[in-house]
Formats: structure tokens, sequence, C-alpha cells
């Protein structure tokens, strides 16, 4: 039995074995920054406000690999009050943004539809820098089944 | 091969009219992070940027991630003010460039 004390016991093999696959899958998603810090990267300093801002994704995903997202901002879109960045946002992809969308008064409306992928069930955050330099967010929260990014 | 675009404009608006514009480009938008059967990682080819050109004045332009899917799809609106060409550019990497122009009559 003293031999065994310094050979790993199987559960000690098991766990290491398990570290290493999960490290070789996290490794990009530990590297990207976190959602909180994307948006504070992007807010640079300016407090963030919840409104204005509304997601229109499904809550329940089955193929994450094209996911219809529509993003729409309450703003009448004139020459003195109107959306000059939308930014978009994510919880567990192994990048932190999905995509920024400047727009301005030839806008019209400020809704924006795109495709995306998504890794994980996880939240997005979409914030808009109106104008007048305030920003202005919404979150919504996705249940993804298959998962796209970083498979298949 | 060669890039496939699809872009749907109304061909006749009128003037102050807000229209809705949907473009979608035929790519993979391979995100760099999948590895291949040989467990080599694919490295990233996707599109970084688009625009919209209206007349002389870039009215839409978004930077895209690896997080939009294949053969991205962007809808966006804009206000017809006066007959002209709308411009769509798709910039990307590996020197991926594709330019496409339509046509709208404003009356």
């Amino acid at each position: 039995m003293a031999a065994d004390a310094a050979a790993p016991t199987r559960r000690e093999a098991l766990a290491a074995g398990l570290g290493l696959a999960a490290s070789a899958w996290v490794r990009p998603a530990v590297a990207r920054d976190s959602l909180a810090a994307a948006v504070a990267k992007f807010a640079a300093g300016t407090p963030v406000h919840e409104g204005k801002v509304a997601i229109e994704v499904a809550p329940l995903v089955e193929n994450g690999n094209t996911v219809p997202i529509k993003v729409t901002v309450d703003s009448p879109m004139s020459a003195e009050s109107h959306v000059q960045t939308i930014a978009i946002f994510n919880e567990r992809n192994p990048l932190a943004e999905v995509a920024t969308l400047h727009l301005g008064p030839r806008a019209g409306r400020a809704s924006v539809s795109l495709r995306i992928r998504l890794a994980d069930s996880q939240k997005l955050v979409a914030v808009a820098r109106l104008s007048d330099g305030s920003l202005w967010s919404s979150t919504a929260e996705v249940i993804v089944t298959l998962a796209g990014c970083v498979e298949n | 091969m060669s890039t496939r675009t699809l872009i749907t404009v109304p061909p006749t608006a009128r003037r102050g009219d807000v229209i809705e514009i949907r473009t979608l480009i035929g790519h993979p938008m391979e995100p760099g992070f999948r590895a291949d059967t040989q467990g080599r990682q694919l490295p990233r080819d996707i599109i970084r940027r688009f625009a919209c050109i209206y007349g002389s004045e870039t009215v839409f332009r978004a930077e895209l991630s690896p997080a939009i899917a294949a053969n991205p799809f962007i809808a966006f609106h804009t206000v017809a003010q006066d007959s002209g060409t709308l411009t769509f550019l798709w910039e990307g990497d590996n020197g991926f460039s594709h330019s496409e122009s339509v046509t709208l009559t404003v009356t």
C-alpha cells in the first residue's frame, strides 16, 4: 500500500485528464473579455442605462450556427437626436464582440437584423450610443441546443 | 469561385420614405476557433467590415466579428432622398473585397 501513496490515484488521474480536456476547450473563452468588461470598454466610463433598446431573438434556439436577431432602438432618428452606434456583445462565445453597427440620421429607423452564432446558452447585450452621448442597453437570454462557433 | 450576393431594395420609393435594405453575401465566415479533421486549427477568414453608400454618403456601416453566421445577412433602413445608386461594400480577411451597386428611383 505504501507504493500507492506516490502513484496518482484513479480519481486524481481522471481529474487531471478532465482538466487537460477542459483547458483545451476553454482556452479561447478564458482569453476573452467578460461580458461586463466588454460593455465597460465600449462605454469608456459613460454610465449605461437600461431601456430604449430592444433585442428580438428566439428564447430557445435549436441551431447556434445561425440565430436571427433584431436590435431596435427607440429614437426619432432626426438630425438632432439619433442613434450613432449599436454594439452587440455575448457572454460565452470565444470572443465577446458580435458586431458594431454605425447608423446616423440617414438611417431613418434604428432597426438592424443579423444572423449570428452562439456557442452556448447565454446572455446577449446590445448597447446603443445616442447622438447626445448617452448609452442605453438591453439584455436577452437565449437557450441554445446545438452550439455554433467552436464545433461542427 | 465568384462571390454571390442577394440584395433586396425596393425599386422605387417616395421621397422621405424609410426603406428596408436586406443584404446577404456568400462567405464561409471561418471563425478561427474550429479544428479540421487532423486537429489543426483552421485560420480565421471572416468579413470584417460592411458599408452601404447612398449617393456619396455612408448611411450604414458595420464591423463584424466571428460571431456572425456564415453567409452574413444584414438588414437595415435608410431614408429615400434622391434617385441614385446604393453601393454595398464588404471587406475582410485575406484581402477579401466585394462591392455591388443597386439603383433606387425616388419619386
